[in-house]
């Protein structure tokens, strides 16, 4: 025994389960015990009085969560088509040796540093009829210049695309960059021997290609989609009305300003539903390729 | 480094359209923060009769010295001061703390040999894409335990065990590359784990110490979520007093000092994007290809 | 007290069995060199040697200890790893004296040692470089001086000529062998290298899909193999094989040829009748006149070395190969009639390929 012990010092073993130890209290403990609690009609505090799946059933016909759900599929869509267009356009330009690469670079790239928080009250501004670009194009003389999406229960999710696209779009250039940059060169070479028009060979033989590298930008962009509450705090607080709601809000808000402990917790564990949902494919194919 | 498309000559439309977007591009990147650091050193006059996009008729650092000092969050009007040293008192252990544990976990999963190894880094990866709200309220439980629920110290852990998998991950994708011959002639001199960890892994782990500890520092200043649930009030972070601030203040709408608020929040994560540069980037490109 | 015994190790991964009950004897001061090709297991045993590795049954010796289930710091042996595995962030120095360090040996101690094995090995003025300022045999040079620093009397060695150049690999196997003549430390060295196994052993272990098949002497690996592996694996070009049929009276008979075996020597002095092979060397057949020797082949090609020739040629659709002088394999005609040298060639059994 003393000596099973002292080989364990030159083991990795000890550290390796006190990490699983606290993943899977932390994580999956927590998991474990959300659903629980989803599974309950505890309101304030935790109450162990199970009622099925009652609280799924509420969430259905409770109109904030269904607008949230939808809210969150369109901006979703239109956030991830957003970035991976202007984030692999911007990448094949650099890529092309263009002057001041560096400048650029640093431009399309620092949203990155700044948090979402910074990113929503400066779109929030820019975009305020009252002050923003409305009222400039308006003070130069355009009296009936309306560019008021972000007060427009029907627009102002589109404000959040524009927001997020911004913030994410850099992040998408510098993955599909580093997949470019590692095409092999030959293949260049092939391209133009066969005289293939420069736009096909992006689109039909180069981006196939990185199939993988678009995939893990997809994940990223799914992933920060499905935990998305910052952008939307700082942004529009989920208004006009609840036009902008969406599901992680409607969890943090439910748990901890609305007290309603089992629908909050029936909603999260729908969110984390949806993440795996979206991650299989990828989990599968990373394994698959491991094998 | 440059790809060999750019040794097919482009037609001059081509050339142009490409800068034209690329320029076009730069300013949509730039204009939010342009707007928010020109405001932000305009005064209110200027702004009451123009809108945001108006040049300042003069400069001047009133609204920074506001939103410095004497901002008002509710009742107390100490400015945003306070959350910087929050935010600061917050990242900087967190940080370190972050780096050395995922170090040591990245170390001991790279060692573990086990037929159980690709079923922990399932774990691990699901355990990345978890959406916080299926574990928030639980871990508001377990810190409520453990009697650091709203306290610094528990802000601080909650960043680092929240933070795990992907430190974990990112050190361990970087270990799986160091040759285990370094390892095995360690023990082979007699050093246990831990020695070998400290003394031989450490020291040659320099750039992948610097990515992780960049991204992570990003990622907690920025935070708001959890900085708002686990801090409490006398730790919150800048984002939430900078929120605080700017929802505080919306009836007197000062734009200005708004802004320069925002501007003092984002500042220490743009320091470092711009010093860092090259690690921020290889740090965003490692970090997004998980697994 | 520093021999080895391997007592029955076996090896496995799941359903793959890495080593088959591998036995081994080896005398204290002794060099013993396993040979084997890539992925038959010699890593996985020096490993499980050195203690880096657990066996799944059987039982290690050394100096009479039963080591089996000690940490490789405690058994007394240190290791030059092939990549050399010197720790990157540490000067030369360190790298010699970590491991006392790590064992709290005093300081003065210490730097009494590095300095002696710095001097041995002639690294005293590279002690305060990093490893990455170093050329790759200066980096052998450290690594076998790290294993020299701690080392009590066995030292084992993962193919450390590996990566050096080949005039390097030629003088760092001379002084290894040397070293371990002043020395006379116990070494085990692992290789895939022939050159290595046939200059540096005083006895090689062939191994293949982790079994020993052979632990004897360079010399009678090479002049007796113990079976077709053996016989085959050593020695280059591939020893030449003419399979037939071993009949009751001490020929081996090829359709209508009968090669008479009277000079060779059978194992146990039996000849029981069955299929076999005979395997001769290049060096160990001489060309003769048609019709003159125990067999006759048609030439094919001829390939001139420098020093020497090859003669390759056609016998049953199989290609043979002799050695012979440069003039000699000018003058070739293309029909030959080749001689055996039968007290130095081998005969096997087809079905096991045993030595008969
Ligand atoms: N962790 C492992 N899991 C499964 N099989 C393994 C493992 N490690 C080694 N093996 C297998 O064991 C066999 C022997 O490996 P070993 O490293 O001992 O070979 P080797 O003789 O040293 O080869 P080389 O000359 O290439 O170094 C190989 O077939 C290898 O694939
Ligand atoms: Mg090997």
């Amino acid at each position: 025994m003393a000596r099973w012990f002292q080989r364990q010092m030159f083991r990795p073993t000890f550290t390796v389960v006190a990490f699983f130890a606290v993943i899977a209290i932390f994580f999956y403990g927590s998991i474990g015990w959300t659903f629980l609690m989803s599974l309950t009609k505890s309101s304030l505090m935790p109450r162990y009085d199970f009622v099925g799946f009652e609280k799924y059933a509420d969430l259905m016909d409770n109109k904030r969560w269904i607008v949230s759900c939808i809210n969150m599929v369109v901006f979703g869509a239109l956030f991830i088509v957003g970035s991976l267009i202007l984030g692999s356009i911007l990448a094949i330009f650099i890529d092309r040796g263009i002057r001041f690469e560096g400048v650029f670079r640093t431009i399309f790239l620092y949203p990155l540093a700044i948090s979402l928080i910074v990113t929503g009250l400066g779109w929030r501004w820019l975009l305020d009829p009252t002050l923003g670009i409305q009222a400039m194009v308006r003070d130069m003389g355009w009296e009936n210049f309306a560019f008021d999406w972000i007060t427009e229960p029907d627009r102002a999710i589109y404000t959040l695309v524009i927001a997020s696209v911004w913030r994410s779009a850099g992040l998408v250039m510098i993955i599909v960059l580093a997949g470019l940059r590692s095409v092999d060169g030959d293949l260049w070479k092939a391209i133009r021997m066969e005289k293939i028009p420069q736009w096909r060979a992006y689109v039909q033989v180069i981006f196939p290609g990185m199939r993988p590298v678009f995939a893990s930008c997809i994940v990223l962009l799914m992933s920060e989609v499905i935990r998305g509450y910052d952008l939307i705090v700082a942004m529009t607080n989920g208004g006009p009305g609840i036009s902008t709601e969406m599901p992680a809000k409607f969890a943090v808000d439910f748990f901890f300003s609305r007290m309603n402990l089992s629908l909050a917790s029936a909603a999260s564990i729908l969110m984390l539903l949806l993440s795996l949902l979206m991650l299989a494919p990828y989990l599968y194919s990373e394994f698959r390729r491991r094998d | 480094m440059s790809s060999p498309a750019n040794a097919a000559a482009m037609p001059r439309v081509a050339v142009v359209g490409m800068y034209a977007f690329l320029i076009v591009s730069a300013l949509f990147f730039l204009a939010p923060f342009l707007v928010i650091l020109i405001n932000s050193v305009k005064p209110m006059a200027d702004i009451r009769s123009g809108n945001l996009l108006t040049l300042p008729s003069e400069i001047t650092f009133e609204p920074w010295r506001i939103a410095w000092s004497s901002a008002c969050t509710g009742l107390d009007c100490s400015g945003i001061k306070p959350g910087l040293w929050n935010s600061i008192l917050i990242t900087v252990p967190a940080v370190v703390i972050s780096v050395l544990t995922g170090a040591l976990n990245g170390y001991a999963l790279a060692q573990w040999r086990s037929r159980f190894a690709d079923w922990l880094m399932l774990f691990i990866l699901i355990g990345l894409f978890v959406p916080y709200q299926a574990m928030l309220y639980p871990t508001v439980k377990i810190l409520s335990g453990m009697g650091i629920f709203r306290s610094y110290t528990g802000i601080i852990f909650v960043h680092v065990v929240y933070g795990l998998p992907y430190t974990t991950l990112l050190f361990r994708n970087f270990y799986v590359g160091v040759p285990d011959e370094i390892s095995r002639a360690a023990r082979m001199e007699g050093a246990s784990f831990l020695r070998t960890f400290w003394s031989v892994i450490l020291p040659i782990s320099t750039n992948i110490i610097v990515v992780v500890a960049i991204l992570q520092f990003t990622g907690i200043w920025n935070d708001y979520l959890l900085g708002l649930i686990f801090a409490g009030n006398d730790n919150l972070p800048m984002t939430v007093q900078l929120t605080n601030i700017v929802n505080n203040s919306r009836g007197a709408a000062e734009p200005n000092v708004n802004m320069a608020a925002a501007l003092l929040a984002a500042i220490p994560t743009l320091i470092v994007y711009f010093v860092s540069g090259r690690y921020f980037v290889r740090g965003i490109a490692t970090g997004a290809v998980k697994g | 007290m520093y021999n080895i015994s391997l007592n029955k190790i076996r090896k496995t991964y799941g359903d793959l069995t890495i080593l088959h009950s591998v036995e081994m004897e080896i005398t204290e001061g002794e060099f013993v060199v396993i040979l084997g090709s890539s992925g038959c297991g010699k890593s996985t045993l020096l490993n499980i040697v050195a203690g880096l590795d657990t066996c799944d049954s059987g039982q290690i010796l050394i100096g009479d200890k039963d080591v089996t289930d000690l940490e490789p710091s405690d058994r007394d042996l240190s290791m030059v790893f092939q990549s050399y595995a010197l720790f990157p962030s540490m000067t030369v120095r360190r790298n010699l004296s970590f491991g006392m360090e790590v064992a709290r040996v005093p300081k003065a101690e210490r730097e009494a040692k590095v300095a002696k094995v710095a001097q041995l090995l002639q690294i005293d003025a590279l002690l305060d470089r990093k490893p990455s300022q170093l050329s790759g045999g200066q980096r052998q040079r450290v690594a076998i001086g790290r294993a020299l620093v701690r080392s009590t009397g066995v030292c084992l060695f993962d193919e450390p000529l590996s990566n050096l150049d080949a005039k390097l690999r030629t003088e760092t196997r001379v002084e290894l062998k040397k070293l371990h003549n002043d020395l006379g430390f116990t070494m085990l060295y692992v290789t895939h290298d022939q050159v290595e196994a046939m200059t540096m052993a005083d006895r090689v272990a062939v191994m293949n899909k982790g079994r020993v098949e052979q632990f004897a002497p360079p010399q009678e690996i090479y002049e007796k193999p113990a079976n077709l592996f053996v016989a085959s694996f050593v020695g280059s070009p591939e020893i030449n094989q003419i399979a037939g049929h071993l009949s009751g009276n001490g020929s081996l008979d090829i359709g209508k040829t009968h090669i008479d075996l009277s000079g060779y020597a059978f194992e146990n002095g039996t000849r029981p009748a069955q299929d076999a092979i005979l395997a001769v060397r290049c060096e160990d057949i001489k060309i003769v006149p048609p019709a003159a020797g125990h067999i006759t082949a048609q030439l094919d090609f001829v390939e001139l070395l420098g020093a020497d020739a090859l003669a390759w040629v056609l016998y049953h659709g199989k290609r043979l190969s002799v050695r012979m002088g440069v003039d000699q394999a000018r003058a070739l005609e293309s029909e030959v009639g080749l001689q055996f040298d039968l007290t130095k060639a081998s005969v096997f059994c087809t079905k096991d390929g045993h030595r008969l």
